[in-house]
């Protein structure tokens, strides 16, 4: 067991037993669903099925329903894209690098960070697939054998590793997130009665015993895993980026792109994490294990993201007049005071300028400013990928071409269609599925624990 | 002769363990432990070696990149060159920069995938299997030892009186 200095706040709070940590996690699954739920649920559910509805309008008549022009060809959907990809790289992020780095708070947030992660990465990969156009023939962007004359992928373009890299994060994402849920699902498994759910958490087990060996294997695999899905983190948002800076459009075209991607999406990872563990901790009462100081470390991390994204903007904007190139200089003052400066502004504001409030101790600590601070990061990391996309197009070279992207109905029903259906899987997964990690949980308990904390000799004669 | 299974429950994971290195060290064979969560250096005392799942990892990762290699050589270079946008599709290796991403994409959903597979396949944990562990508490909050007497030169009874002194809440002895 390892033990942890006392003076470090504890991560367990309450004089918990192994018994209660599963009772506390495992009553939300177990008891009806509260009325508070089914009424978020349908509301998401309705939200989601509109987005729906509109996807299908959209694919049955074509993208000409997009707000999109002939300057302007890539505008909406790949802002939602990055957006979603953005959010979800806090889950493996946390899970992953930070059990590199044996952070044990991670314990309390890791699944639902992690499922979040998963549903995030969905929603995201849907705008390509809507984007082609025909939904049905998606798997085209995988190397198979065809008959349309040796006619291969191009894996000389960025768009092509996208796809692997998406589809390869959210495919270790899943297993990574599995594999730490099969001994979770033993434990409802072991506590059904209902004879449905007893059955239905024995296929979701996979048999899982908790043997030695067994548990010797799960360690090990957890760890490279976590070694394999780290440098995946930053790799995934590295690739993004390339999409746009491997292109020849001033304000895209700059070599800071990687890194501020992949700072930028951990902040507006984190960011979600919040919104969503500070009312699950409070509507599924489990403020013992997700408390003051889990939320600290995470505003901690936001600061830090947010002032590594609040650099690049600055250096970009120095870089383009630095760089002597009046179109990339051009290209940045028009993002600054033209027709879309209030994007910018608002993008400024939101990630500059909100993240720095948390070097205040009481600030970062206040359970209502971070849910606050967390809603406005995601606001503001959604106009910055609008501001990078949009002010980078719509003045072109050629002055007779210029133009303004506007909204179409569609684009913001599909937008907001997939909030929607984010929620409807958050909510089930809420509902359905362990959220906390309990068998890491109770591996920190004797080192980490409230009981541990206050007396060292707590555990001495148990 | 038949075998009989002896499972000694503990209610803490401490004690179990000390119990352990106890019965150890009078010379009992313990096959196996059950617990909740994992039990930091339980494998050395009962002699449970090490899982070799990591090699088997790097492995998988080595047949990703081979295969990526292999592959985007074929496509790119052999079947069908073409010129996009002036980038040179003469040779693999003139070509390499543009292979790197997607190379170390295919090597780590290789590895990682390869490993979560063998790792299910070797626990004998697939979906629909039956509970593999002898009381249903032992995901809960309880800590489980198996002794077999046909791993034991002593009897039973010797046994017995070894196991009394571990400090369990329980025992269960089982023919099979």
């Amino acid at each position: 067991m390892q033990k942890e200095a006392a003076i470090r706040e504890p991560l367990i709070l309450g004089h918990k037993s192994y018994h209660d940590i599963t009772e506390d996690v495992c009553r939300p699954i177990e008891d009806k669903a509260p009325k508070m739920w089914y009424i978020l649920f349908g509301i998401a559910l309705v939200v989601g099925l509109y987005g729906i509805g509109c996807i299908l309008y959209l694919l049955g008549t074509g993208v000409g329903v997009w707000g999109l022009n002939k300057t302007i060809g890539w505008a909406w959907d790949i802002t939602n894209f990055v957006w979603w990809v953005g959010i979800g790289h806090a889950g493996t992020l946390i899970s992953a690098v930070l059990l590199l780095f044996r952070q044990k708070w991670r314990m309390a947030i890791n699944r639902s960070a992690e499922a979040m992660t998963i549903f995030a990465v969905f929603m995201a990969g849907l705008f390509p697939l809507i984007h082609m156009g025909r939904l049905w023939v998606g798997y085209w962007v995988m190397p198979i054998p065809n008959q349309f004359g040796s006619l291969w992928v191009n894996f000389n373009s960025p768009l092509l590793w996208d796809v692997f890299a998406i589809s390869t994060y959210l495919s270790v994402s899943v297993v990574f997130w599995y594999i730490g849920l099969i001994p979770d699902f033993a434990t409802i498994r072991d506590r059904a009665r209902k004879p449905i759910s007893k059955k239905m958490y024995s296929i979701l087990a996979f048999g899982w015993s908790g043997r030695a060996k067994h548990w010797n294997r799960f360690e090990l695999v957890s760890l490279v895993l976590a070694g394999l899905a780290t440098p995946l983190v930053f790799s995934v948002h590295s690739i993004v980026s390339f999409d746009f800076a491997t292109s020849v459009i001033p304000g895209w075209h700059t070599t800071i792109f990687p890194p501020y991607f992949v700072a930028g999406a951990v902040f507006s990872g984190f960011a979600m994490v919040q919104t969503l563990l500070l009312i699950m901790r409070k509507a599924m009462n489990l403020e013992a294990y997700i408390h003051t100081k889990h939320v600290e470390y995470m505003n901690i991390v936001i600061m830090v993201t947010g002032s590594i994204v609040g650099t690049a903007y600055i250096t970009e904007l120095f870089i383009s007049w630095y760089s002597g190139v009046e179109y990339e200089a051009y290209a940045f003052i028009n993002r600054a005071t033209g027709p879309y400066w209030w994007a910018y502004a608002a993008m400024m504001t939101c990630n500059v300028v909100s993240p720095q409030l948390m070097w205040f101790r009481k600030l970062r600590r206040s359970l209502l400013f971070t849910f606050f601070i967390s809603i406005v990061v995601n606001i503001g990391m959604w106009f910055e990928r609008y501001v990078i996309i949009m002010t980078s197009l719509h003045r072109d070279y050629l002055p007779s071409s210029w133009s303004m992207h506007y909204p179409s109905p569609i684009d913001i029903g599909v937008y907001i269609g997939t909030i929607g259906l984010f929620f409807v899987f958050f909510l089930l997964f809420a509902r359905f599925f362990p959220v906390l990690a309990l068998n890491e949980i109770k591996s920190i308990l004797k080192g980490s624990g409230q009981s541990y904390k206050e007396s060292p000799d707590y555990y001495k004669n148990h | 002769m038949s075998d009989k299974v002896i499972y000694v429950m503990y209610d803490d994971d401490g004690v179990l363990k000390d119990g352990a290195k106890k019965l150890v060290s009078s010379g009992v064979k313990i096959s196996d432990t059950f617990s909740p969560f994992p039990i930091h250096g339980i494998d050395p005392i009962i002699g449970i070696k090490n899982t070799r799942l990591g090699i088997m990892a790097f492995l998988y990762g080595l047949i990703g990149l081979t295969l990526a290699t292999i592959g985007m050589r074929f496509f790119m270079i052999d079947d069908w060159p073409m010129n996009i946008g002036g980038k040179p599709s003469f040779t693999y290796l003139e070509n390499i920069l543009s292979f790197v991403p997607i190379s170390f994409e295919f090597t780590v959903m290789c590895a990682a995938h390869g490993m979560a597979i063998t790792y299910l396949l070797r626990n004998k944990t697939l979906p629909g299997m039956p509970a593999q562990n002898p009381d249903p508490r032992t995901t809960d909050d309880k800590f489980v030892m198996e002794i077999r007497t046909s791993e034991n030169s002593m009897d039973e009874k010797e046994l017995d009186q070894l196991i009394k002194d571990t400090g369990f809440i329980e025992i269960d002895k089982k023919i099979i």
